[in-house]
């Protein structure tokens, strides 16, 4: 479970562009919980995303994973409990090394790297495995260097890179944002398909509207830095974009 | 150029085969320009002479200014991580320092040993260096395609994620520049040991020299990314590198001199670095 009590970030303390990017933050996820975030800009939803990450440390507040306190954890501290996909496909993968290669540094997350070498048949098996289930061929093209691929298949790739390793959470951020909607769709389908199989703990942020209610099983949305709204269970299965962009009046 | 100078032209090319692999290794695999290599190879030089002088075996000698080499590079690597001195700076800062530690190490700014043994037993320098220069392709390439080494190389491509992945940036950083210091300091022992002397001066202008091999070698093997291949092409570029100026100074009728090395090596490097632009340019008119 993950738990984040009384969460304050501020931007710029104490001079006159301070920014309270986060108040009073308090959310529960349940294990195998997939819950999707939405709100306009400024809204918050990247910081939160950066508090549990480790790549903002916040001004106030606790994280705990299963009781035990990550707050002041670096990125690479946590890197075992915490998986990310990034929203940029040219950011999620290492783009001069192969896909065997990327997988392999994704292998060792949350595990210590040692002198013995990178790669193995026992590996590639599984490595082959774990890329069927994209259906997108790629298991045939282990040695083929990342930056040949196209950006969908590079952020499918980027999305089996964390499922190597077990987590306590996935974050996935506006994942989808900078494909073309047809792919978006694909890779968004893969990932829910990948989370519930895995049985992962996941948080989404995402702009559409459709998109935030379609997938997961809980909905918050934010606004000027606290969570506004927590939608989940029947009200959630009822409700319509529509209904979630009246919302937004506040 | 004569079967004498041709010889003489490879063994040079083969022992800077290694400051290109050192400079391949902090500007290409961990994207670092780093100038402590100019200090460091002086230093190579410097302890394995000084220690030779003194009576000890080359070996020995050569492994202690290996050492002394990574000594420097984790001085970069410490100002540049540790405490945020920008790469380049970082290491112009432990090269500047280093030639005033080279000298108390020397104690002189020249040392000779013509008549000491080296790891050259008479003849053999182009067949010896060949060897260290093939062990340490051999080390490297399994060192890089290690899960530490692969590591390594995802810091350069991509930080951000590497840190997600639970990659510590800094001291992969710094075990990179360790390892090419190290590397190069040993091009400094065999360069010293070859020609018999060490000078306080020797170190300068190394940076440039294996960056224009690097470039020679990418440009003819086509920028490759596997491992292998890129240090076989550092090897390669270095020796053509070598072959090209040995060219540009034996041809009398241009009226170039030795100490105009630096500038055709400047000129050199400039000119394959603009050519790939220009031909962008050309082609897209």
């Amino acid at each position: 479970m993950i738990e984040l009590k009384n969460i304050n970030v501020i931007f710029n303390k104490g001079t006159q562009l301070e920014n309270k990017v986060l108040k009073n933050i308090n959310l529960n996820v349940t294990e195998s919980e997939f819950v999707t975030i939405i709100g306009g800009n400024g809204a918050g939803k990247s910081t939160l995303m950066n508090v549990l990450s480790g790549d903002i440390n916040p001004d106030k507040g606790q994280i705990l994973i299963d009781q035990k306190n990550i707050t002041q954890l670096s990125i690479e501290e946590r890197s075992g409990m915490v998986a990310r996909v990034f929203q940029d496909p040219m950011m999620g993968t290492f783009s001069g090394l192969s896909i065997e290669e990327n997988m392999s540094i994704a292998y060792k997350r949350g595990h210590t790297r040692r002198l013995k070498h990178s790669l193995n048949d026992q590996l590639r098996d599984k490595f082959c495995e774990a890329l069927s289930e994209l259906d997108m061929g790629l298991e045939n093209r282990l040695k083929d260097e990342v930056s040949s691929l196209s950006g969908g298949q590079r952020q499918a790739l980027s999305l089996i890179m964390t499922t190597l390793q077990d987590s306590k959470i996935l974050l996935l951020d506006e994942q989808p944002a900078a494909l073309d909607p047809k792919i978006a769709k694909v890779i968004m389908n893969i990932t829910e398909k990948i989370i519930r199989k895995h049985h992962l703990t996941a948080l989404m942020i995402t702009h559409s509207m459709t998109q935030v209610l379609e997938y997961g099983d809980r909905t918050i949305m934010m606004y000027h830095g606290e969570i506004v709204r927590d939608i989940h269970g029947k009200k959630r299965n009822t409700l319509s974009p529509e209904d979630l962009i009246k919302y937004f009046d506040l | 150029m004569n079967i004498l100078q041709f010889l003489g032209t490879i063994e040079i090319g083969l022992i800077y085969a290694l400051v290109a692999i050192g400079v391949y290794i902090t500007f290409r695999i961990i994207d670092f320009p780093d100038l402590t290599v100019d200090g460091s190879f002086t230093s190579g030089a410097a302890v394995a002479t000084v220690m030779i002088a003194s009576g000890y075996n080359p070996w020995i000698a050569t492994i202690i200014a290996i050492i002394t080499g990574s000594f420097a590079g984790m001085v970069t690597g410490y100002l540049n991580v540790k405490w945020d001195i920008l790469g380049l700076l970082a290491g112009i800062l432990t090269m500047t320092a280093l030639y005033s530690i080279n000298l108390r190490i020397m104690q002189r700014p020249n040392i000779a040993i013509m008549n000491e043994p080296t790891i050259f037993l008479s003849e053999n320098i182009i067949s010896i260096s060949f060897i260290i220069v093939i062990i340490t392709t051999i080390l490297l390439t399994q060192f890089f395609s290690s899960e530490y080494g692969l590591a390594v190389r995802g810091i350069g491509i991509n930080p951000k994620v590497s840190k997600s992945y639970g990659i510590k940036v800094g001291k992969m950083k710094i075990i990179a520049l360790m390892l090419s210091n190290a590397i190069v300091a040993l091009a400094g022992a065999l360069f010293a040991q070859s020609q018999g002397f060490a000078d306080i001066s020797m170190g300068n202008g190394t940076i440039i020299i294996g960056l224009a091999s690097v470039i020679i070698g990418e440009t003819i093997f086509l920028n490759p990314k596997k491992i292998l291949p890129a240090l076989i092409s550092c090897i390669t570029g270095s020796i053509l590198y070598r072959i090209a100026i040995a060219f540009a100074l034996n041809a009398h009728g241009i009226g170039l001199e030795v100490y105009d090395l630096n500038l055709i090596t400047a000129i050199i490097v400039a000119i394959t670095m603009i050519l790939p632009k220009l031909k962008k340019n050309w082609s897209a008119k």
